[in-house]
């Protein structure tokens, strides 16, 4: 995705990647997650970004200025160091002892329970997100007119 | 045959490192912001992965609230992006520092 | 010590406060007040009151036993701080309530004649305002029970002494303006406080408070010659100086001539002056522990009352002579208190100030009738054209000569009768020889003023003052005859009155000196009328030679002219100390203080660091790029290198 010239192609990349790591919310028993994955990401966001990108016409990105700049290589060895670090880690681990997936963990995911913790304990950052999308919604809207 | 823990965390931990470096390198304002999405995938799922792993629901709870900011994000951040392609024509990040001294 | 304030006590509070009320009134509104004479009645009124108070506490006091006779009015509690404790208070004992009466007298009378002196004058209203200014200034001065009131006192009449000295503050005088002169007083007098502090605060170090009760008490059981009394008993010395005008402080009083002759008469005759004797006085106890600054002061005081003499005899500015004089009476009070005779001092501050206001006074009548004309060899033949002023000023003469029965014989007589039988023999020659003096240049002044041919020219049309001026210097004549009544000694037949007064007010000092008994009587009658002699042989010749045969003197002075020279030039004192105090550090201030320090040194600091954190701020903003990606870039940055370390770790 991070490659490819037409932004259009990176979007539809990304899609995939977000279908994919639905199945990987599958695998550890998330269902309600899983389907919350591909409405919300794939089915608005990505749908609004496709929208942002038509409305605004954008072509490729250019091949004469894609020139390798210090900035470019820097990023590129900074995020090279990044993984090194990783895989070290990686290699190095021990994979015997691992915790295994919680016993009840196939009822932890169920759209009951995350709903029960929802409306219990998480009561109150559940209605403060309301007013969050409420500013999200005016800002957005505000921000993208023509004349205020 | 479980898939431990531990390659699900590499694998958030490698999709984070690939958005990072596509911040980092592309010029095109909503590549980026794309890759910035990407990274908060990541992050969700080491979240649930530690959820699932230690039984405890907090973990997708808190994923569900990241869902919902970054959809409130993307919204308007793309408000923004078009305001600014707007007023400057162009939405290479390079050009866009008018918030400098 | 406190007592339940009777009736009259309870009222100095009142006395002391009224002439504030008079300022605040005077000085709000007295612009507004087209009346001269409401203004004036206001000011003279709030001391005239004060007088009133005064004279009912008097005879108040007068019928109580002698051991009740002492009283603190507490009126608000002033600083706590620690151990040092001073309240707004004031102490009525026998010595105040005199100073209290002559303050407020002789306050009272000067009111009234400025009322006629400064008729016409555009600030009138300022006049009066800064007057009863002074007045609760000097009130607060010698009421005051304890030391740092006191000195309030003592700065505020510093204060509206260069007010008033300045009053007319764009005239020329001398080689200056009258501001100069009274920035001169300001700061001579500057010096003198210095002196005053150091005192104070070695008294509140010693004794651990302020209070003049507390203080004394605890003095008396103190040993003789303890070095740090001698030392803080110089330094309120120090302070007595400056604000008496004795050596070495004493140049401030000629040029406080500037202001106008009220002002002169109060301030610098009768009251402000006579603050520093007052202080001395009550420190009695203090002084009498410390033998070695009795000598000095008693010293300081002979010295300056000939020195002030000799230069008295040759100026011609009337009101210079009576400046000259008036340092010179201010030495024999302390000569008196340096020998231990408080008493005798206080009596001449009481002579003193009748006669010596009479004399400013007279003196005033004199320039406003020759419409401001102050050289005494444009005047003479005055006498016929001022009846009243001349005789006036001849009794003032003749008090201040020493001849009895007018009250300046008794004062300074028992002053040199004192310094004699106590042993001081060379310093009673100085104090005779200056009595000689001052009745000659006494009269010396008179003549040429009164007598003789007139010299003024055919502009000038004298006539005699307004009531206003006049009643005050009938009145104060008649107090220079009869005022030296309280104090016959016993050798004449009095009872001494003052001194027995006084006496509890120094019982303690007086222990400490052990007073020895009187010599015998026969040299006290002896030495009375030597200077009785002497004053009228000075007297004679003075009238001899500047009335009538007035080529005598001009013959000695070109005989003498390197002695003329030396006198008429004040023994060139103002000159010494600007050369080597006042040059030196106007110099330095501007030279090293202003120029390196100030501009260099201290600006360089401050606006260094304006100029250092503008450099910070210039080479830290470049991080501010605004593209969004070097930020994130940065952070990552800090991501990695923290992971990396706790890999490492």
């Amino acid at each position: 995705m991070i490659l490819r010239r037409n932004p259009v192609m990176s979007a539809i990349a990304l899609i995939a990647n977000f279908c994919c790591i639905a199945l990987l919310y599958l695998l550890l028993q998330a269902q309600l997650l899983a389907v919350l994955q591909i409405v919300i990401y794939t089915g608005a966001i990505m749908v609004l970004v496709i929208f942002v990108i038509m409305l605004l016409n954008l072509g490729d990105e250019e091949r004469l200025t894609e020139r390798y700049d210090l900035k470019k290589i820097v990023g590129a060895v900074i995020v090279f160091g990044f993984l090194l670090e990783m895989l070290y880690l990686f290699v190095f681990s021990d994979f015997s002892e691992g915790p295994a997936l919680h016993s009840d963990a196939t009822n932890i995911g169920t759209v009951e329970n995350i709903g029960r913790a929802l409306f219990g304990k998480f009561l109150l950052p559940f209605e403060v997100t309301s007013l969050l999308l409420l500013a999200a919604i005016i800002g957005a809207v505000i921000l993208a007119k023509r004349k205020i | 045959m479980e898939v431990p823990l531990q390659y699900y965390l590499f694998l958030s931990a490698i999709m984070f490192a690939i958005g990072v470096a596509g911040v980092l390198t592309r010029r095109n304002a909503i590549v980026v912001f794309m890759c910035i999405e990407l990274m908060l995938n990541s992050v969700n799922l080491t979240l649930i992965a530690y959820s699932s792993f230690l039984g405890d629901v907090t973990g997708q709870v808190l994923v569900f609230f990241v869902m919902a900011v970054a959809a409130a994000e993307a919204a308007v951040g793309l408000a923004i992006v078009i305001a600014l392609f707007r007023n400057k024509q162009t939405i290479n990040i390079d050009e866009i520092n008018i918030l400098k001294w | 010590m406190v007592t339940i304030p009777t009736m009259a006590y309870e009222l100095v509070g009142y006395a002391v406060f009224l002439p504030l009320i008079g300022f605040i009134f005077n000085g709000l509104f007295g612009r507004k007040i087209k009346s001269e004479l409401l203004v004036g009645t206001i000011g003279s009124a709030s001391v005239g009151i004060g007088f009133v108070i005064a004279g009912a506490i008097f005879f108040e006091m007068l019928a109580a036993p002698v051991h009740d006779r002492v009283h603190v009015v507490q009126l608000v509690p002033w600083i706590k701080a620690g151990t040092l404790s001073v309240n707004v208070a004031y102490q009525v004992d026998q010595l105040s309530i005199l100073m209290m009466l002559i303050v407020t007298g002789i306050g009272f009378l000067i009111h009234i004649y400025s009322i006629g002196y400064m008729h016409g004058d555009p600030g009138f209203w300022r006049f009066f305002a800064y007057l009863n200014l002074f007045i609760f200034a000097m009130l607060n001065l010698v009421m005051a029970d304890n030391f740092l009131l006191l000195f309030l006192g003592w700065e505020g009449v510093g204060l509206c002494s260069y007010l008033l000295i300045g009053f007319w503050y764009d005239r020329k005088f001398e080689k200056g303006t009258t501001g100069d002169a009274a920035k001169k007083a300001f700061i001579v007098n500057r010096i003198g406080d210095f002196g005053f502090l150091i005192g104070m605060f070695l008294l509140f170090e010693t004794f651990g408070s302020l209070e003049f009760q507390t203080v004394f008490l605890q003095a008396s059981a103190f040993p003789e010659r303890t070095p740090v009394l001698t030392w803080m008993t110089l330094a309120l010395f120090l302070g007595a100086t400056g604000k008496s005008a004795q050596i070495p402080l004493f140049t401030w009083l000629p040029d406080a001539m500037a202001g106008p002759t009220p002002v002169s008469a109060l301030i610098h005759a009768a009251t402000m002056v006579t603050a520093g004797v007052y202080m001395v006085a009550r420190c009695s106890v203090l002084f009498a522990l410390a033998p070695t600054t009795m000598l000095v002061v008693a010293i300081i005081g002979a010295s300056t009352a000939l020195f002030a003499a000799t230069i008295g005899l040759v100026q011609n500015d009337i009101k210079k002579v009576l400046a000259y004089s008036t340092i010179s009476q201010l030495g024999y009070m302390f000569l008196g208190l340096g020998v231990g005779a408080f008493a005798a001092g206080l009596f001449h501050v009481l002579t003193h100030a009748f006669f010596k206001a009479l004399l400013f006074l007279g003196s005033g009548a004199v320039i406003h009738a020759l419409h401001d004309e102050q050289d005494i060899q444009k005047m003479g033949g005055l006498k016929s054209h001022l009846p009243v002023t001349s005789r006036t000023f001849l009794i003032g003469a003749v008090a201040i000569a020493g001849i009895p029965p007018l009250s300046g014989f008794f004062s300074k007589d028992e002053i040199l009768w004192k310094t004699f039988s106590l042993g001081y023999g060379s310093l009673w020659i100085i104090g005779f020889i200056g009595a000689a003096l001052t009745a000659f240049y006494m009269f010396r002044l008179y003549s040429l003023t009164f007598e003789g041919e007139k010299r003024w020219g055919h502009d000038k049309h004298p006539h005699e003052a307004p009531l206003f001026m006049t009643i005050p210097l009938m009145v104060l004549a008649a107090l220079s005859i009869i005022g030296g009544f309280v104090g016959i000694p016993k050798s004449l037949g009095g009872g001494n009155a003052i001194e027995h007064w006084l006496e509890p007010v120094f019982e303690h000092a007086n222990e400490k000196l052990a007073i020895a008994g009187h010599a015998a009587e026969s040299t006290e009658y002896l030495l009375m009328v030597l200077s009785v002699a002497v004053a009228v042989t000075g007297i004679l010749f003075a009238r001899r030679w500047y009335a009538t045969r007035s080529e005598v003197p001009q013959q000695l002075s070109n005989r003498f002219s390197g002695l003329y020279t030396l006198l008429w030039n004040k023994w060139y004192v103002d000159e010494l100390y600007d050369a080597t105090v006042v040059n030196p550090t106007v110099k330095s201030s501007e030279k090293l203080l202003w120029r390196v320090i100030d501009i260099h040194a201290i600006d360089w600091c401050v606006n260094g660091i304006a100029r250092l954190l503008g450099w910070i701020s210039r080479t830290t903003r470049v991080v501010q790029t605004g593209v969004a990606q070097n930020y994130v870039f940065v952070f990552i940055l800090g991501v990695v290198v923290i992971i990396g370390w706790i890999i490492g770790k």
